[in-house]
């Protein structure tokens, strides 16, 4: 039987403000247990929740850039449900009137651009965390997380496999960062991803029976716990069995996910309109000043950079996976024009530097500045190819400027021709024999004829003279 | 509208409170009549008004995104029922 895949991810992403999103503790991740609460995190009676507005105009950036509608009012909501890591009892969260809808991505995988749906972007706050103890029937209960501001992006069930899924969620991800509204650390909990996932045979018009996966915490992860869930889904179905509704956790090590041991109860979490928190309204004003600060976005810059700098879609795809990549390119382009050398080089040596060493474009000792220079240098003949790799590794381990470390190597390329003629005349006349038989037929002894050269001149002499001169003195 | 003791039975079971057989009649009781008191609303034409969710018109009460220092775990922890170190200690949740 021929299946379709159909899932709806469900974004949840921190965002980057110093103050958790109703009160002013700090949102700093790693400080002590409990350090970061106070009354309104600890959800004592009495106090008073207040919006920190810098979380609303967050998510409103968040909204523009995937082509979401703001609507105008927005009321806060509490979800109701017990769990120790909640001390409330509810979760503020936004509900029946959310801060914006109807957006969408465009996202491309196996070859394929899909448009896929936005249902909502709203406004929430983290729970804390909670650590099992394993040899106690204890649990222990960190609120620093308690108010983290989140949004949580709801996906529409527009995906149909888990290539595209993880796709999705790299554009998202590209996305807040860019706008540096987000992290974007999965490891640490900044960006997390739920999934609902179903199968249907193909042509048919009712959805599947759907399961929810959760805790995974890569890309990749997403990618294989869908993998794993549609093999699965589709094996209970060919052999007649039930697919049942369930929460079900990935697990890394096995490969695998599990249905997750909870007790079997329906929520119901009685959503109604905080009155702690008055209604959020946003005029068109308010929108088009969010919108006038948005960034250049990665897609748009992808695009940009194909036609501006005429370089290959994949290269643009590289250069414009991280903000800071991006500028660091454009300022060296800016300052060599040479896009596409730029290009190689920054794709090259520059990044494979920083991967060897774990470190981000950002921490890059070489300035885009040097760069820029050294790609003039070998434009312009003073130093080879060949000697611009040592260079660059020098540049990468000093931060030296290309300059300073040409002069301190005494790397500059012969580019005299006459000095060069005459090193070639005294090789040509050391090697009678050579030369004879070179002139006899054996065409391949020109490469001896180079090599001698480079020798003698210490790989300086600019390889192309070489080749003309030797050319030109050899058939004399 | 009705309530039957199921629905009490159900609220209650969402606030994980433990009621018995004679205040589970009690509370229908007491529960329809509050309701049947707010039915009197219904009485009212409210076909032009638009649904409210607040009791007062005031809109957009924010705060500037300015750390102030929080308590401190000791205050933070001064209240609870159990802790540990630089925790709170609950009964353990696992799922």
């Amino acid at each position: 039987m021929d299946f379709e895949t159909i899932i709806g991810l469900e974004v949840h992403a921190q965002l980057l403000t110093d103050t958790k999103i109703f009160c002013n503790c700090s949102t700093k991740f790693g400080a002590s247990p409990n350090s970061h609460a106070c009354p309104v995190c600890l959800g004592m009676p009495g106090v008073l929740p207040v919006l920190n507005k810098k979380v609303v105009e967050y998510a409103m950036k968040m909204a523009l850039a995937t082509n979401c509608t703001i609507n105008p009012r927005n009321v806060f909501a509490r979800k109701n449900y017990f769990y120790p890591d909640l001390p409330k009892g509810y979760q503020i969260s936004q509900y029946a009137y959310p801060l914006a809808e109807h957006g969408y991505l465009m996202v491309e995988a196996n070859g394929e651009q899909r448009k896929i749906g936005i249902t909502r972007i709203h406004m929430e706050e983290d729970a804390g965390k909670l650590i099992h103890d394993d040899n106690n029937p204890a649990s222990y209960v960190d609120l620093n997380r308690t108010g983290v501001p989140l949004i949580e992006i709801v996906g529409e069930p527009d995906i149909r496999s888990p290539e595209e899924a993880a796709e999705y969620l790299r554009r998202l991800h590209e996305i807040l960062v860019y706008l540096e509204i987000c992290d974007g650390n999965m490891e640490e909990g900044s960006f997390r991803c739920d999934a609902n996932v179903s199968i249907r045979p193909k042509g048919q018009k009712e959805f599947g029976t759907r399961t929810e996966l959760k805790n995974m915490n890569s890309f990749r992860n997403v990618q294989r716990a869908l993998e794993y869930e549609v093999k699965r889904q589709q094996y209970l179905v060919e052999n007649g069995e039930k697919i049942i509704q369930e929460t079900r956790l990935w697990d890394d090590a096995q490969g695998a996910t599990n249905p997750m041991r909870s007790k079997e109860e329906a929520h119901d979490y009685r959503y109604f309109p905080d009155p702690d928190l008055v209604p959020v309204v946003v005029d068109e004003a308010w929108v088009a000043e969010i919108r006038a600060g948005l960034p250049e976005l990665p897609q748009a810059r992808r695009e940009r950079f194909v036609n501006e700098y005429q370089i290959p879609a994949y290269d643009a795809g590289v250069l414009t996976s991280e903000k800071a990549l991006a500028e660091y390119y454009e300022e060296v382009v800016k300052l060599c024009g040479r896009p596409k050398i730029a290009a190689n080089w920054v794709m090259g040596d520059v990044l494979k530097f920083l991967n060897e060493d774990k470190r981000s474009i950002r921490e890059c000792p070489i300035a885009a500045r040097s760069l820029a220079d050294m790609i003039g240098l070998i434009e312009e003949g003073t130093i080879s190819g060949k000697m611009a790799k040592e260079v660059i590794a020098d540049m990468y381990a000093t931060g030296k400027t290309p300059r300073g470390i040409i002069e301190e190597k005494g790397l500059v390329q012969i580019t005299d021709e006459g000095e060069l003629a005459k090193t070639i005349a005294a090789i040509i006349e050391a090697n009678p024999g050579q030369l004879a038989d070179y002139r006899g037929g054996k065409e391949k002894l020109f490469g001896f004829f180079v090599g001698q050269v480079m020798k003698a001149t210490q790989g300086k002499a600019n390889p192309k003279l070489v080749n003309d001169l030797l050319r030109k003195m050899l058939a004399e | 509208m009705k309530l039957s003791t199921s629905d009490v039975e159900y609220v209650a079971r969402l606030a994980r409170l433990e009621i018995s057989e004679a205040e589970k009649d009690k509370f229908t009781a007491q529960l329809n009549d509050i309701l049947r008191y707010i039915d009197q609303l219904n009485e009212l034409d409210t076909a032009g008004v638009a649904p409210m969710s607040h009791a007062i018109a005031v809109t957009n009460a924010f705060r500037e995104d300015k750390v102030v220092e929080s308590l401190g775990t000791q205050k933070a922890l001064a209240n609870a029922p159990d802790a540990r170190g630089e925790f709170f200690r609950v009964p353990k949740v696992i799922e």
